[in-house]
């Protein structure tokens, strides 16, 4: 039961905006479709919503086939990227409008859109038109008044990206206790892995058109199956150093050198990438089996209460991402430290052969 | 100093182009034997018998009212058709839109003349000549394009997930149009009807051409005037002058309108 997308292609012109979907979004679902602008989160929302059809492919919901029903006929709610709302209507008319289409009675109306009125704090903005209204306001109605109706798939086309950084913060814990009280699939698209990791549920992770992985979002995480979905799923981006395993050791990049052990161990001889999270470099050694890496300073920025640093390791650059506001000089030679347990450990074709956490989860890789 | 030049020119200008209307309505105001007999610069003896006589004689009157109500049926049939028009042009890709858009615009750009002899023809054999509606049909060659042409523009500044957005609402086409989607483009079907109700407003040939006493415009009225003693100057100034009104009323009525539709960039 729930929506259930097979085989389904988008072709426009000559691009390919979706190339095989398949997916199976549970009843009551929370969902988060991450991708880089332009993977289609986009263009497969607008497939779902029944705004664009398929160019093949069959989508059904709860055994029903909707390939081709109207969006007028579908039960779908769906809040833009831009602040969408009838401009000639004031905030509580726009809110109301789906139900009083619906053909419900005044008093329920009434009821209903002071409620969810309420719930998004906009209780006294009713009288206003969304013209004079903020930003953070704007959205806020939009996404009222998809809520409004109980739909059975409610879709967010990345809401919260025009707003400004505290807005979004606060929305977005809202939007998290809102869903939990929905029945409804809720398909939420993203290009930040923080706020997919913070919605949680089930992660979609998407480029170019094709779903690469999914699953729930710790697992997705702590496993991307290949290095393009680590890449999407990481920011600062992951870092990855070129290396080979011979006689039960490691050789990384340039002269670094350490003894295969643990899950690593039962890798097989030959030429590998290792990736690490930014978050798991650090200035000083925290345990006798860290690793030294010995870089220039290429860059440092600071970013809120952290500080990246780009280093360049021979030809590889890296970014170390650190706790705390530091000063630090470019073109100093530095040195970071990493535990190998650290390590995602890819083939030469970018799949996923050790990742920290052991195992490697398979489930629903579109491969 | 500057800005008294600057004055001075614009005054300047503002005197050259109220001339002709100014001495129009000094003209209005007087007797034709007043006029004929000597140069003035105001009526000495102001008189408003020109006006009333076009208001009691149902010969001039009638003019007017054939002029307006052809004017108005015109703008609303261009309106109507138009409104549907603009939205496929602005909402859809189809075989050849571009096309046919760009073939609207050049119904413009042949002169009324060239279309007179079918016209004629034509409402002849429908038995169309001499109505209201054959005048109003006659100028929707020029001012539908024109209207489709005003309108696309500002349905194109409409964000298309409004339409989305309504449809994923449960909105029907006709209801989102009318309470949804008109509303926001309030100024462009003002500006639109303004530009309708002007072109067809001044246009002579076609009107003049397909009517002969029932919808006779008011223009036709005017020329056709010329009495055995030869013109008469009093009454034709005071024509003049009503036939300007209801023109510059409208523009007060748009001007806010106007504003925003030069500022589309399709007027």
């Amino acid at each position: 039961m729930g929506l259930l997308l097979q085989d389904v292609d988008k072709i426009v012109g000559r691009e390919v905006h979706l190339k095989d979907i398949s997916l199976d979004l549970a009843a009551g679902s929370r969902n988060v479709i991450i991708g880089r602008t332009l993977a289609g989160k986009t263009s497969l929302l607008r497939i779902m919503a029944g705004l664009d059809r398929p160019a093949s492919g069959r989508i059904t919901m709860d055994g029903r086939d909707i390939t081709g029903v109207s969006v007028r006929k579908r039960s779908v709610a769906m809040v833009y990227q831009q602040f969408i709302n009838y401009p000639s209507l004031t905030v509580y008319n726009n809110i109301a409008s789906p139900l009083k289409l619906a053909g419900i009675d005044k008093k329920q109306i009434d009821r209903r859109v002071r409620q969810i009125a309420q719930m998004l704090h906009i209780e006294n903005l009713l009288d206003r038109l969304p013209a004079g209204l903020s930003g953070g306001q704007q959205q806020r109605t939009a996404i009222a008044r998809a809520l409004i109706k109980e739909t059975e798939l409610l879709l967010l086309d990345e809401p919260l990206v025009n707003l400004d950084y505290k807005l979004r913060e606060q929305l977005r814990l809202e939007l998290q206790e809102i869903f939990k009280r929905r029945k409804a699939i809720v398909v939420y698209t993203t290009t930040e892995p923080a706020e997919a990791l913070m919605l949680g549920g089930n992660i979609i992770v998407m480029d170019q058109g094709r779903i690469l992985q999914t699953g729930p979002a710790p697992n997705v995480y702590h496993n991307p199956i290949t290095t393009r979905v680590a890449e999407v799923f990481s920011d600062p981006p992951i870092n990855y150093l070129e290396g080979s395993i011979h006689s039960g050791k490691v050789i990384l990049g340039e002269n670094i050198c350490f003894t295969l052990n643990g899950r690593m161990s039962d890798l097989e001889a030959g030429d590998y990438r290792f990736g690490v999270r930014s978050n798991h470099f650090f200035l000083n050694p925290n345990g006798p089996g860290d690793i030294k890496i010995s870089a220039t300073v290429e860059l440092s920025e600071i970013n809120g209460s952290e500080t990246f640093i780009h280093i360049r390791h021979g030809d590889t650059s890296l970014v170390v991402q650190n706790e705390g506001v530091h000063q630090i000089k470019i073109g100093s030679a530095i040195s970071v430290y990493v535990n190998p347990s650290r390590f995602f450990v890819y083939d030469k074709q970018g799949l996923l052969k050790s990742s920290p956490t052991g195992r490697i989860h398979q489930t629903g890789a579109a491969a | 100093m500057k800005i008294k030049k600057r004055a001075f020119i614009l005054g300047f200008y503002f005197f050259i182009m109220l001339l002709p209307i100014y001495w129009m309505l000094n003209m209005s105001l007087r007797t034709n034997a007043d006029i004929l007999n000597s140069f003035a610069l105001y009526p000495h003896n102001p008189t408003l018998s020109n006006y009333i006589k076009i208001f009691t004689d149902s010969s001039w009157y009638s003019g007017y009212l054939n002029s307006i109500l052809y004017v108005s049926i015109n703008t609303l049939i261009s309106l109507i058709t138009a409104l549907p028009a603009a939205y496929a042009f602005s909402r859809y890709r189809f075989l050849g839109d571009k096309q046919v858009f760009f073939w609207l615009l050049t119904n413009r750009m042949a002169p009324a003349a060239v279309f007179l002899l079918p016209f004629f023809q034509l409402y002849s054999t429908f038995g169309l000549i001499d109505t209201h509606i054959a005048v109003a049909f006659a100028h929707c060659l020029f001012n539908v394009p024109l209207a489709v042409w005003i309108l696309e523009g500002f349905m194109s500044g409409v964000p298309i997930e409004i339409d989305e957005t309504a449809f994923i609402d449960g909105y029907g086409f006709s209801r989102f149009f009318m309470t949804i989607f008109i509303p926001l483009i309030r100024a462009g079907v003002g500006v639109t009807a303004f530009f309708c109700f002007m072109f067809s407003w001044v246009e002579l040939l076609l009107a003049r051409t397909l009517t002969t006493t029932n919808a006779k415009p008011i223009a036709a009225t005017m020329t056709r005037t010329v009495s055995a003693t030869g013109l008469d100057w009093g009454l034709l100034a005071a024509a003049g002058i009503l036939t300007i009104i209801p023109g510059a009323l409208v523009i007060w009525f748009v001007r806010n309108h106007m504003a925003k539709g030069f500022a589309m960039g399709r007027v």
